[in-house]
């Protein structure tokens, strides 16, 4: 059951000696004992994406994700490829390197590799460019080469490698890295190990090995267990693993109308790096109050499923968050799915977020609101925010404003006051809270205006991609 | 001809392939110990006992063999290692040493500081009040300033600010120090100084700059964060290889590098001015306040270049402004691209729009008016002559790129009817002086080998932080030469190869380092001349050198050779094909009593328009345009310096618009990382973006081949996003970085 770390890296399959730790970042290994120098460490916190390494998935799909973020357990059973590992035809530079070179895309040069393999996954993923670059900062050219770079790129149409199996857990030293398959497994070693990490994409605990150099001891991985990674969508909403990708959630909520607006949301949420790995579930465990994704789940009404060795339970998003980064969660219990559910007919939801830079940034204020009609007035109302007090929470005060009349600028002026009064933001690096205060309203009055008719190009300042 | 051209960066493709080797990529040496640093966890206190875990090797201020100063003026007063007290949130303490990285970061977190805390000085306004200064102020006057406003028809006043800037070089902080025989101690550094980290390292230790040989490759950017800042962290590595005997890395994580390191200096300005109906500008008193931090660094050099820009391409008859550099409980702010001009250059800003509101005019007509040269005066207030033409010119290129006039209507149009966006409009123009303010960093050498194979080796005091001044030099070597680009090897930059190096900084990379390898390069061909003149029997200035070969320029005339024959030709002959070239700027003086003089070699001009939208609702905007005309001389490679407008401009734009450097109520910088502190990504770059280097127009000044530096000028093109910031919001005043914040809450106090 044991094994050894063990992942193909650039084609070839490859097994670290026993011993190695599975919490040492795969961006140590491959600048330390992968002898990888290539792939740089930036910020070792997942936002300058200059360790950018890509997946290659089983399914032909290719996921960018940080290397300073990702520990080896986690890489454990992947096909990986470095910007070493990138080659054309003839073994010279591959196509999409010689393309950002011939276009001026490099200056310093730091930064490039992450923006070469960020490139050379979006060749496959497509997608607005500036979506596919928002996890990689750049200090020297200001872009518009690496833009122009990309659009003269295309698809290699090179298949992935095989990946090797994963082992069900890696043991080095008193370190133990288990990666169940089946949730009585990683149930049961939730209730023998309530103490030990418990593992999704890592986007946030892996800050504590990147930055705070941390080795737990005992770290439970959920990637492996393959129904918390499913998402399926019908006509009751989507139900989502707690453990699958914010990037496979996006894709369910971009191809599904009713979900649009958290879909535009998502899109700012992190990175293609940081989605290809984050997941629901982790953002409900850290339960941060600027979590993005908690405003519109509450918003939506999503329910969370705990499981543990003595059972189920479920709860509304909005009873699981207790306080600041506090959870109902027990001690033996894993978060395991959420079920978002489809906006009635008719009804209007809308999802805002503020932050100092349009992509990559943690909100400053997040606004998410579903209100349902019946008879040209408001049945129902359901307003949640974030950044504005210890936890994402509803505005009841708002919501009462709201109910029983038409959703025009004189209601939303009303329940913009009503909010105002009723969060309690605090001020900080992000904004003051005079700001989070009046900009939470306004986002209020903003969803009535656009109702009202406004000119479409205005969307240039929200919707991604529209003017450019 | 090999200069003019649009070559690429000499390591693109390594730079795409991974195979550029950054510092930190090198094969790490057998017994290399990695060192981290403790930084001060409070702004302000007195430093008691520093107790570390047992076993682990801790570097203090006692530790330091030589002088614990690691000053840039040689003053004193900066302790590499905190000495009895801490001055500012992040000062390094000590430095830990341990096998492994891990190992160091993690002992370096369980040093324990006994520190005291006192009050910490961090707000402008109280240390002008309390005359907390670095250094005495400074004042550059002409006229009687004070009557000309009080005898004006029209007055205006202002006062604001402008953030700092965290460098964000994407590479951190790194040295390594390798103790060789006889007391060596071999640096590694990715630094904008080599020569500097010579001297401080030297200084630290107390040891001969012979022993101390620096090298640089390149850096993953600099942007002036690597000028002095890099001298400490090499010092500190190389302290450590001095006691222990062992090779020592000293790489900075992110956030350490952001807490210790200085940033742009913060200002404060106040303002008031006198004018005409017309909007001429006819007295002006104005008061830069700069935060330099708890120390001195480059903060006089910062201070000189905001007072000589405050003017900018602006004529103002009387005048009088004074410059303060302020001490605070804040880490020591230091050079960054441009260099105290960016700020300074926000004053008139400031003051044409004042002026605007005053007299109902277009801020673009009082822009106009007050240009020098036309009408008004050329000459600086401390007596340089500006060149009117040139401002007139990218000014009336830019508005023309721009269509200003039409899109000036359609916007209007557009406000007229939306509910919640503005947009707007704003321009800028610009006179950025070239050369180091400080007249002896003025200076440049190159060491040129030519081999008996016709190839060449190139070595230059220059450092290479992406800007490309390395495949500048090179083309201005192959052209000096006449041989193909690829015939030039660049080498790294070593204080064993060129001594008694000035920084790659103020833009002056090509201007000083083409001239010395050319120069150098034309030393030899001299030489080279001489050897095929004997040859031919004729004159050596009959013989050229062009595409690789090597001819006689006489009609008729036939003979020739390859560059790689006569190469071999002088060896074989006893001819030298090795020489050093060195170049000082001529003509520039300063006098400090007076304030006056002609610090700048020349000036270099540009010009922009911005439109920005805004979210009246959330203060959220955007760039929507932007049209830049930046005076680069002659370019010596336009791809280069195409490069280096376009980078710098969304630096600049970052600067005034979403890079937020934030302390807390004790001073503690909670903006200490990427996450925190957001600089611009690619989707904030304008979707149009037109950059355009102004045409058929050669440097007048005997610069390398007539071009001109760009390094740092067109940061400050950006500036015209702030005026449409103002434009669109139709607000008076909006601090820097104008952030969704500033903007909400400046709306929100007028009542809109």
């Amino acid at each position: 059951m044991a094994g050894p770390i063990r992942f193909t890296l650039n084609g070839d399959a490859l097994t670290l000696p026993a011993g190695t730790s599975p919490t040492m970042t795969l961006l140590d290994w491959l600048r330390g004992p992968g002898r990888l120098p290539g792939t740089k460490e930036g910020c070792a916190e997942g936002d300058c994406g200059a360790c950018t390494v890509v997946l290659e998935n089983p399914d032909g799909t290719r996921t960018p994700v940080n290397a300073c973020l990702m520990l080896l357990g986690q890489a454990t059973g992947r096909a990986i490829r470095t910007v070493e590992g990138l080659r054309g035809e003839d073994g010279g530079a591959h196509p999409v390197q010689q393309a950002l070179a011939a276009h001026d895309g490099t200056q310093c040069g730091f930064c490039t590799p992450g923006i070469v393999m960020s490139a050379w996954a979006w060749t496959r993923g497509g997608g607005d460019p500036h979506e596919a670059l928002a996890g990689n900062l750049c200090r020297c050219t200001g872009y518009r080469p690496i833009l122009d770079a990309m659009a003269a790129m295309e698809d290699d149409g090179a298949p992935p490698p095989l990946a090797p199996d994963a082992p069900r857990a890696i043991v080095a030293g008193s370190q133990r890295f288990f990666l169940p398959q089946a949730p009585e497994e990683a149930l049961a070693l939730r209730a023998a190990h309530p103490g030990a990490w418990l593992l999704a994409g890592g986007t946030d605990l892996g800050l504590r090995v990147s930055e705070h150099r941390e080795a737990p001891e005992t770290v439970i991985c959920l990637l492996g267990v393959p129904r918390w990674r499913r998402i399926e969508v019908t006509a009751d909403g989507i139900l989502a693993g707690a453990a699958a990708s914010y990037a496979r959630l996006l894709d369910a909520c971009a191809g599904d109308a009713d979900f649009a607006p958290v879909a535009a949301l998502l899109r700012r949420l992190g990175s293609r790096q940081i989605r290809g790995m984050g997941t629901l579930g982790g953002n409900l465990g850290t339960a941060s109050p600027i979590g993005d994704a908690l405003p519109p789940l509450i918003a939506l009404g999503a329910r969370v499923t705990l499981a543990s060795v003595r059972g189920e339970r479920e709860m509304a998003v909005e009873d699981f968050l207790t306080g600041y980064r506090a959870t109902a969660l027990a001690a033996d219990e894993i978060v395991t799915r959420v079920l978002l559910p489809r906006p009635p007919k008719g009804a209007l939801l809308t999802c805002e977020k503020l932050s100092k830079r349009h992509d990559q940034d943690i909100a400053t204020v997040g606004l998410s609101v579903l209100l349902t009609f019946a008879d040209g007035v408001l049945a129902a109302a359901r307003v949640a925010h974030g950044g504005c007090g210890p936890r994402a929470a509803r505005a009841p005060g708002a919501e009462a404003a709201l109910i029983g009349a038409p959703f025009d600028v004189a209601a939303a002026e009303r329940a913009a006051r009503a909010l105002e009064r009723e969060v309690t933001p605090m001020s900080d690096l992000r904004g003051s809270a005079a700001y989070r205060r009046r900009a939470v309203g306004n986002l209020l009055r903003r969803m009535a205006l656009r109702r009202v008719g406004v000119p479409p190009e205005v969307m240039a300042l929200d919707a991604p991609g529209v003017v450019a | 001809m090999t200069t003019g051209v649009p070559v690429p960066h000499d390591n693109a493709l390594a730079h795409c392939t991974g195979a550029a080797r950054f510092a930190d990529d090198l094969p790490e040496p057998p017994g290399l110990l990695h060192a981290a640093l403790v930084l001060s966890p409070v702004a302000h206190g007195v430093l008691g006992a520093i107790d570390a875990p047992p076993g682990v090797i801790v570097l203090t201020a006692r530790d330091v063999p030589g002088t614990n100063d690691i000053s840039a003026s040689g003053k004193g007063g900066e302790p590499l290692f905190a000495e009895a007290s801490v001055q500012h949130h992040g000062q390094p303490i000590a430095m830990v040493l341990a096998e492994t990285r891990d190992a160091a970061l993690r002992a370096a977190a369980a040093v324990r500081c006994a520190i005291s805390p006192l009050p910490a000085l961090l707000d402008m306004e109280e240390a002008i009040a309390r005359e907390s200064f670095l250094m005495p102020p400074q004042v550059v006057a002409r006229g009687d300033a004070a009557s000309a406003i009080g005898t004006a028809p029209l007055r205006a006043e202002g006062t604001f600010r402008a953030g700092g800037q965290e460098h964000f070089y994407l590479e951190s902080q790194v040295a390594i120090a390798v103790p060789g025989e006889d007391g060596e101690i071999a640096i590694t550094s990715s630094t904008q100084h080599p020569t500097e980290v010579q001297h401080i390292a030297g200084r630290v230790l107390g040891i001969d700059y012979t022993r101390l040989p620096v090298t640089c490759r390149r850096m993953g950017g600099g942007f002036g964060g690597k000028e002095s800042n890099a001298s400490w962290i090499a010092a500190a590595a190389a302290l450590g290889a001095w006691r222990t005997g062992r090779p020592v890395k000293l790489r900075l994580a992110r956030k350490a590098d952001m807490a210790a390191t200085g940033k742009r200096h913060p200002f404060l300005f106040r303002w008031r001015a006198g004018f005409d109906a017309s909007g001429r500008v006819l007295g002006l008193e104005a008061t830069l306040a700069a935060d330099g931090g708890h120390s001195l660094d480059l903060t006089p050099g910062v201070v000189f270049r905001a007072i000589t820009h405050a003017l900018n391409c602006y004529d103002v008859p009387a005048v009088r402004i004074t410059a303060m550099a302020l001490r605070t409980n804040t880490v020591s702010h230091t050079a960054f691209r441009g260099f105290g001009g960016p700020q300074g250059v926000l004053l008139m800003e400031d003051v044409i729009r004042g002026v605007a509101r005053g007299t109902g005019l277009a801020p673009e007509t009082v822009r106009e008016r007050n240009f020098a040269g036309g009408p008004n005066d050329t000459l600086t207030p401390y007596g340089q002559a500006l060149e009117g033409d040139l401002i007139r010119r990218v000014w009336a290129e830019c508005r023309q790129d721009a269509e200003w006039d039409r899109r000036r209507a359609e916007i209007a149009a557009f406000n007229a009817t939306h509910p919640f966006i503005r947009r707007g409009l704003g321009s800028f123009a610009l006179a950025f002086g070239i050369s180091f303010g400080v007249r002896h960093l003025n200076q440049a050498g190159a060491l040129v080998h030519v081999y008996t194979d016709g190839s060449i080796r190139l070595n230059h005091g220059g450092t290479e932080m992406g800007q490309g001044l390395n495949v500048k030099v090179a083309q201005v070597v192959a052209e000096s030469f006449g041989v193909p680009l690829d015939r030039v090897r660049i080498t790294a930059t070593s204080t064993a190869e060129v001594p008694n190096t000035a920084p790659t900084a103020a833009s002056t990379g090509s201007d000083l380092n083409g001239w010395a390898a050319h120069r150098a390069a034309t030393t030899i061909r001299g030489r080279m001349a001489e050897v095929a003149g004997a040859l031919w029997e004729v004159p050596a200035e009959e013989v050229r050198f062009a595409e690789g070969r090597v001819f006689v320029a006489r009609p008729g005339d036939n003979r020739a050779m390859g560059f790689a024959d006569l190469a071999h030709r002088c060896w074989m002959e006893r001819v030298s094909l090795s020489a050093t070239g060195f170049y000082r700027t001529p003509d520039i003086h300063w006098d400090p009593a007076t304030m006056t003089g002609e610090p700048f070699f020349y000036f270099s001009y540009g010009a922009s328009v911005a439109e920005v939208a805004v979210d009246l609702l959330t203060g959220e905007h955007r760039v929507l345009r932007a049209d830049l005309v930046q005076d680069c001389g002659r370019s010596l490679n336009p791809a280069i310096d195409r490069g280096q407008i376009e980078g710098a401009f969304v630096q600049g734009m970052g600067w005034l618009t979403c890079e937020e450097l934030y302390w807390d109520a004790e001073g503690r910088q909670r903006t200490l990382g990427p996450s925190t502190y957001k600089i611009p990504g690619s989707r904030d770059v304008p979707p149009v973006f037109n950059v355009r280097l102004l045409q058929d127009a050669p440097a007048r000044q005997d610069t390398i081949f007539r071009s001109k530096a760009v390094g740092e000028p067109p940061l400050m093109l950006a500036t015209a996003v702030w005026n449409a910031i103002l434009d669109a919001t139709g607000l008076d005043r909006i601090d820097l970085p104008a952030t969704p914040d500033r903007i909400l809450t400046a709306l929100s106090a007028r009542g809109s």
